[in-house]
């Protein structure tokens, strides 16, 4: 390093966050540490555009109307976390049409799970009780992390969250005891959607280069398979206990561990996906990008209206 | 309450909900899709305030006819739907949306303006509590129409286009119900002709602060009646109830 006082700064900036204090936008931190951030929460702020797009294809068939009014609100919710999200990163010194841009050119990658298609209504439950579920897990995590913005939006993203995965849990019971067409929707929204679940806590601890430095500056305080193992803990009985299955024969409660395990995810399709190849990576993109291209004029007559009212 | 107040109410009722469901809809096409990620908020949530006032109108309805609002939504086909033309054209592009969406929200404060005194107090009471939302998507929307006339010359093109489709589209808000003066002389709900002139003078003026050209000429100048439908309704109820009618008899 050319700055002499480096290791004395970064000496302080570790103490500050082992003693769990916030590390704020105009203080000093490690480029490392801006970076990893910066990669994180675009990440996460784009993930949450591109997830109003699955869900979103059911607003206009939802089957009644407090259905419908439900999926709005929550489908709008996504929305609001994205601003959030992107005002959390633009304090790190990035912009949004930059995180944006990157985002349409596919240099920034969001979460794989939303490049999964949803295929019937009850997808709409499933995404609801078991991705919001895992992503709440994260975002729980998060909401203790060492950067100021980050923990504060992730603390009321994961109160809206809830109601998500409330919401989602409430269809998949009602439709576990509906109609034999409801329950076999439900079935297969978790057949669907399960192993794609399990998928979004990341590669095992021993794959995931980053988690040792994350975990030292408080940016992640728990690792990808504490919080898998947790998410298997608390999903697999609630699911059975509905009379349905989750889709692995190997699944079994381990008396000695007091753990629920099961097969080994397929790392084949999971680092496939996020390379770009899962089934509807080409389709999310061209929707975003598309619609960035035909608002491109409207974005031109309001930046031309507010110039021309000063 | 007489037979007849009740008929003629409960027609303009569900003429006011299968509006508001029926836009509703269309606008929630643009969930995710809008060009900027603050209108994927703010048009979302004007979806979401026109499906409460349907809710609310189908509700009042019910009360009426003892008709429960999910079988209404989902199960009548589109020649027993009562919303008017200009809401069931497909969403088109921003400014088609945009300047749809002003002249309904002009329609109905001007409306819920009067019905805040309608001598019907369920009618009045909720008419109180929509008009707070309704004036707020009135500013919005006309915001929008002031920055699409006056931002670009692509704009001004696409919004004045838009207003030359929808302008006499709109005109059939207004065209009374066979029954509607009997509502008016009981003081429960405002004369047609007196709503359509609040509604003209108010949008001529914005439109022309806008730099928009009302097509005077602009057809149709008949009276469509409200069980006249656009092709356009049939698509987006096979959409719609498509769910509902996997397994009618389940609960959602």
């Amino acid at each position: 390093m050319d700055d002499p006082t480096y290791d004395t700064r970064l000496a302080e900036f570790e103490t500050r966050i082992a003693r769990g204090e916030k590390i704020e936008p105009g203080d000093w931190m490690p480029d490392a540490y801006r970076k990893q951030l910066i990669r994180m929460i675009s990440q996460h702020a784009n993930s949450e555009v591109v997830g109003m797009l699955p869900e979103g294809a059911w607003i206009t068939r939802a089957p009644n109307l407090r259905r419908k009014m439900v999926l709005l609100a929550k489908v709008q919710d996504e929305a609001g976390h994205g601003q959030y999200l992107y005002h959390a990163a633009e304090t790190l010194g990035i912009s949004r049409d930059e995180m944006i841009d990157a985002l349409l050119e596919g240099r920034a990658k969001y979460a794989s799970v939303f490049n999964y298609p949803t295929l019937g209504w009850a997808d709409v439950a499933a995404i609801g009780w078991l991705v919001d579920g895992a992503a709440i897990m994260n975002q729980t995590m998060l909401a203790h992390c060492s950067y100021g913005p980050y923990s504060r939006a992730m603390v009321r993203i994961c109160a809206e969250e809830g109601f998500h995965k409330k919401q989602g849990q409430e269809m998949i019971i009602r439709y576990s005891q509906g109609t034999p067409a409801q329950k076999q929707m439900a079935q297969e929204a978790i057949d669907r959607w399960w192993w794609p679940a399990l998928m979004m806590f990341g590669p095992h601890d021993s794959d995931s280069p980053n988690t040792p430095q994350l975990m030292r500056w408080g940016i992640k305080t728990r690792t990808n398979d504490e919080l898998r193992q947790e998410f298997l803990d608390e999903l697999v009985p609630g699911i059975q206990a509905l009379g349905l299955s989750v889709p692995d024969p190997e699944m079994h409660y381990d008396e000695a561990t007091g753990h629920w395990v099961g097969r080994e995810i397929d790392w084949d399709e999971f680092w496939r996906v996020i390379k770009g190849d899962g089934p509807m990576n080409a389709s999310r993109l061209a929707a975003r990008r598309k619609a960035h291209e035909d608002g491109r004029w409207v974005r031109e007559a309001a930046a031309a209206y507010a110039q021309a009212m000063g | 309450m007489d037979a007849a107040v009740r008929d003629a109410l409960s027609a303009r009722l569900l003429a006011m909900a299968d509006d508001e469901l029926v836009l509703a809809h269309r606008n929630s096409e643009w969930t995710g899709h809008a060009p900027i990620l603050e209108e994927d908020i703010a048009f979302t949530n004007m979806a979401l305030d026109e499906l409460g006032h349907a809710s609310i109108w189908y509700g009042l309805y019910g009360e009426l006819t003892g008709e429960d609002a999910d079988r209404l939504i989902f199960f009548r086909n589109a020649g027993q739907y009562r919303n008017a033309q200009l809401v069931e054209l497909p969403r088109g592009d921003w400014a088609f949306s945009m300047v749809r969406q002003y002249l309904f929200d002009a329609a109905e404060y001007v409306t819920l303006n009067h019905l805040k005194a309608s001598s019907y107090s369920p009618l009045a009471e909720a008419a109180a509590k929509i008009a707070t939302e309704e004036s707020y998507h009135l500013r919005h929307t006309g915001l929008w129409l002031r920055r699409l006339g006056l931002g670009t010359e692509e704009s001004h093109g696409r919004a004045q286009a838009a207003l030359n489709v929808l302008w006499p589209y709109a005109r059939q808000l207004f065209v009374p119900l066979p029954n509607d003066d009997v509502l008016v002389e009981a003081g429960i709900f405002p004369a047609a002709g007196l709503l359509l002139n609040e509604w003209t003078s108010m949008t001529r003026s914005h439109l022309a602060d806008c730099g928009l050209t009302v097509p005077e000429e602009a057809l149709p100048r008949r009276d469509v009646d409200r069980a006249e439908h656009t092709e356009h309704l049939m698509a987006l109820l096979a959409v719609m109830q498509s769910v509902a009618r996997l397994d009618p008899e389940a609960e959602w």
